[in-house]
């Protein structure tokens, strides 16, 4: 090697490497910070237009607080009324944390649901983001069918040899639900302080 | 002009990274749960072999033997990061699949074993050009493996569902990754014994 290994080499190598390398990932997060965020937002948007009724406008994030856990959820209004929420929910399955967004309507029934990310067992638990088994809560009322798989005594049928998947995706629908009962309390007060 | 195309042969044949060297296993067997899932692993590790080749040819020689290791390694995990915002820009969903195994790269024996191997002793174009060949080596084999999987252990090809049935499923986890690579070296050790 024509360098000596002395220590003012060394550290000078590594300094001009560390400078160059930091300066040169600068540049590009400059560059890709915006299409970054532009596809991180298409995404959402998407998730959530597959979740809720046909709206206008854009929907609007908040976030809730509910037994210690925060919720983010996103209104959608058509003609400036609240027609259903997005809701963000996540409950352990098999191999992992099974993050889900729910659109319940504005009268708390579940729309219809959407995987936004697990890593359950291929071919098992995974079958959770197909329409077989996802379909079933499309226009789910949970004051008439209860929010529970069948062998755990509700209406909900589990897909083969992956119930704990299934409860976990259930249990993410039941929180939604609740989430609407609790910001539905929330605007019912802001409305009432107003009159 | 012999020699340059031999240096983009010997990758695919002689030099295979992952048939004969058995480089790179890790992301090897965790990632052709498909075809397509393993080509753009294979085509992302291309890519940061190709420039930390070239970088670290035309730099080696500045560097001080006994800092060349992290030097190399800052290059390297550079272009990843420099990957990483390209990928979540502009093709978040095949980052989404490949998720944790995009910064993985950075510890890829394959790349950090070019470097010591032949990059340091090796112009610029030579080293560019051993990247090409070694990264298409990569490539085909993983792209192989998946297809294999994918084509056992779901009934599709590239994605395309060729028999309505659920395939075998063991192929698709990680046990029929194991069998696969196992049986595709015995074969092309087979085909590449008598040449």
């Amino acid at each position: 090697m024509a360098v000596e290994s002395n220590l003012k080499n060394m550290s000078l190598c590594l300094l001009v490497i560390c400078l160059v390398c930091s300066g040169l990932l600068a540049g590009v997060d400059a560059l890709t910070a915006e299409p970054i965020a532009n596809a991180a937002a298409a995404k959402k948007t998407s998730a959530i237009s597959a979740v809720v009724p046909a709206f206008d406008g854009e929907p609007v994030g908040a976030s809730i607080a509910l037994d210690g856990v925060e919720y983010n959820y996103y209104s959608v209004s058509k003609d400036s009324s609240v027609v259903a929420y997005a809701i963000e929910s996540s409950a352990g399955g098999f191999g992992g944390e099974i993050r889900l967004m729910v659109g319940v309507t504005a009268d708390g029934i579940v729309y219809n649901t959407s995987v936004l990310s697990q890593s359950e067992t291929p071919g098992l638990g995974a079958k959770c983001v197909e329409p077989a088994f996802s379909d079933q809560f499309r226009l789910w009322n949970p004051s008439e069918k209860k929010l529970l798989v069948r062998k755990d005594g509700g209406d909900v049928d589990a897909i083969t040899a992956s119930t704990i998947t299934s409860r976990a995706y259930t249990d993410a629908i039941a929180k939604a639900v609740a989430v609407w009962a609790a910001i539905n309390n929330e605007t019912m007060e802001e409305t009432g302080d107003e009159q | 002009m012999n020699s340059k195309l031999n240096l983009v042969t010997k990758g695919l044949v002689k030099e295979n990274p992952t048939f004969v060297l058995l480089l790179g296993m890790c992301p090897t067997l965790a990632t052709t749960t498909s075809a397509l899932n393993g080509m753009s692993m294979g085509l992302a590790t291309m890519f940061v072999l190709i420039l930390s080749n070239m970088a670290i040819s035309a730099i080696a020689r500045f560097i001080p033997d006994k800092v060349r290791i992290p030097a190399y390694i800052v290059v390297i995990a550079t272009f990843v990061t420099l990957l990483q915002f390209l990928m979540q820009a502009y093709v978040p969903s095949v980052y989404e699949t490949l998720g944790l195994f995009i910064p993985l790269i950075v510890v890829n024996c394959i790349i950090l074993g070019r470097a010591e191997a032949f990059a340091n002793k090796n112009g610029v174009i030579d080293s560019a050009l051993d990247g090409v060949g070694i990264g298409l080596g990569f490539t085909l084999a993983l792209t192989l493996l998946g297809l294999v999987r994918e084509i056992l252990g779901n009934f599709s090809a590239f994605g395309w569902k060729f028999l309505g049935a659920d395939g075998i499923l063991a192929f698709v986890l990680a046990p029929g990754a194991f069998i696969v690579l196992a049986y595709l070296i015995v074969i092309f050790r087979k085909a590449t014994e008598k040449k």
